[in-house]
């Protein structure tokens, strides 16, 4: 896989890029004999499998994501490209799940539906079962995880690149003496941020980003975050952080769109700072203010 | 068909660098107006989001460039030369129609080498205004009204519907404004700020739109800028 930028939204559009004519629907797929000489020029396209779900149509950009002193908070562009075409702009791609879980999706529209469906249906099986359990992040997390792997191993991905986030509920923790640090810090309640995307490939980290803001936005994401400065970040730190990246994103990005939801999953507290629970929320319709008028006084190419 | 490689050499080199673009020129009543966009990408990242894509290669014979960036500025530069010698042998400033057609020679012979969409337009004592269309096989094309640009086909419609012939200076400016920024607004390829050129044989000014003076189409979604 050639690292263009197009990659992961437009994998059909490298035209000229290989040289082999024959069987090349999916960028990813090396034939058995790769040597120019095997490949037949005239071969039936009516006989090779179809291949419509490794070329996504409609797709979402960039999810960003970082943890705060409160919780985590995502944001995601309301935007549906049909490739190169702004077609749908008014696109939820962050969603709700249960109430202490949030998901960013970029990537094939219809498999996020789906993925949607998914987890609506996950929901009511939970509640269906009422033993106690609440569905947190890290069992979304751990649930699309699984999805997602095996559906790449059937060789038929869900095109998406997903972050998750949320506040573990506090449910029963049993925490024994000869337990480990790292497994003690699982056991531990507090905020969630993880990626998972269309080959299975899972990490936790402070900050995520899909897409562009991979490239553009991890770097300002963690200039506000590292060093466990993401402990002590206030809200309106985090949220300005959030647009800064959003708005170089909507500055570079040419699949992007200034319009965006920022979802929050945070833990609340009263005035005596005592915990009251967490609280999911969600500010649509955002924008960000962009500088244009200093292009006036430039003007050729020389 | 041509089996060879099977490859599309006139596509864009991994890497390469182009003007998605929406352009436009058209002629009104004493000159002509071109307009364009300002957004360069290179695949979906945005080289330079403040491009200037009109581009003078004459006192009053300018061009919107489309396709390539580095093809259009060469042809450009070519083709600024080559009018330069023309003053020169000949004694008189080259017409609009010339330069056109030097540059439709230029896009044609080299067509297999080349990605650029071009329109040339201008102002010559002799025709007054003119609007010529190069689009990628050097074929050359005069009109009244011309677009390009990947974005070009999101406003077809509304271009064939409202155009008309002899606008004035202002109408010219309102039409094109609207055209470039519905085309900015579905063509990812296209965007940033609106740079338009009008020239009439008098004078040429520039114009800059950008933010809230770039229109809104009415579903578009309401942004703070």
């Amino acid at each position: 896989m050639s690292l263009n930028h197009l990659t992961f939204t437009e994998p059909w559009s490298h035209k000229g890029e290989d040289l082999r004519q024959g069987y090349v629907a999916d960028r990813n797929f090396v034939p058995a004999s790769s040597s120019a000489a095997a490949v037949s020029y005239n071969h039936d396209v009516a006989s090779d499998p179809r291949t419509h779900t490794t070329s996504p149509i409609v797709t979402g950009t960039s999810v960003i994501g970082l943890k705060y002193k409160d919780g985590v908070m995502l944001a995601a562009d309301n935007l549906a490209s049909y490739g190169s075409m702004a077609r749908f702009r008014d696109i939820e791609r962050i969603l709700k799940v249960g109430d202490h879980t949030i998901i960013g999706i970029g990537g094939d529209i219809s498999d996020l539906q789906y993925i949607e469906n998914l987890l609506n249906q996950l929901t009511i099986s939970e509640r269906d079962a009422a033993d106690g359990h609440i569905l947190g992040p890290e069992q979304i997390y751990e649930y699309l995880s699984r999805v997602m792997y095996n559906r790449r191993s059937k060789m038929n991905p869900l095109w998406n690149a997903i972050v998750v986030a949320g506040i573990n509920p506090v449910t029963r923790r049993i925490v024994t003496p000869a337990m480990t640090p790292s497994l003690e810090q699982k056991n531990r309640q507090g905020a969630f941020l993880g990626f998972v995307d269309l080959l299975g490939t899972t990490y936790s980290a402070p900050v995520i980003a899909t897409g562009m803001g991979s490239a553009m936005a991890i770097p300002l994401l963690r200039k506000a975050t590292d060093n466990d400065a993401w402990k002590t970040l206030e809200a309106d730190d985090a949220r300005k952080v959030l647009d800064e990246c959003m708005k170089v994103l909507f500055y570079r990005d040419a699949r992007s769109l200034n319009k965006f939801t920022v979802a929050k999953v945070a833990s609340t507290t009263d005035e005596s700072g005592a915990s009251t629970g967490i609280a999911v929320t969600f500010e649509k319709d955002q924008s960000v203010a962009t500088q244009w008028a200093f292009a006036e006084k430039q003007y050729g190419y020389k | 068909m041509d089996h060879s490689l099977g490859i599309d050499w006139k596509a864009l080199k991994k890497g390469e660098v182009s003007m998605g673009t929406t352009i436009a020129a058209v002629k009104y009543d004493g000159g002509v107006l071109l307009a364009a966009d300002s957004r360069t990408t290179t695949g979906a990242y945005i080289a330079n989001r403040v491009t200037d894509k009109l581009t003078q290669i004459y006192d009053n014979i300018w061009c919107c460039r489309s396709g390539s960036a580095a093809d259009t500025q060469a042809v450009a530069d070519i083709l600024h030369y080559y009018l330069q010698m023309y003053e020169a042998q000949n004694g008189a400033p080259p017409t609009v129609r010339v330069a056109a057609n030097l540059a439709a020679e230029m896009c044609y012979s080299n067509k297999d080498n080349l990605s650029a969409g071009l329109i040339v337009a201008g102002w010559d004592a002799k025709s007054g205004g003119e609007v010529y269309s190069i689009p990628l096989g050097g074929s050359i094309h005069k009109q009244d009204i011309a677009i390009g640009g990947s974005g070009s086909t999101y406003i077809y419609g509304y271009v064939d519907t409202n155009f008309r012939k002899d606008m004035t200076r202002e109408e010219a400016i309102d039409f094109l404004k609207h055209a470039i920024a519905l085309a900015m607004e579905r063509d990812g390829s296209s965007g940033g700020v609106i740079r338009m050129a009008a020239i009439d044989g008098k004078s040429i000014d520039r114009y800059f739109f950008a933010d809230a003076d770039i229109p809104a189409a009415w579903n578009a979604p309401a942004s703070a800028t």
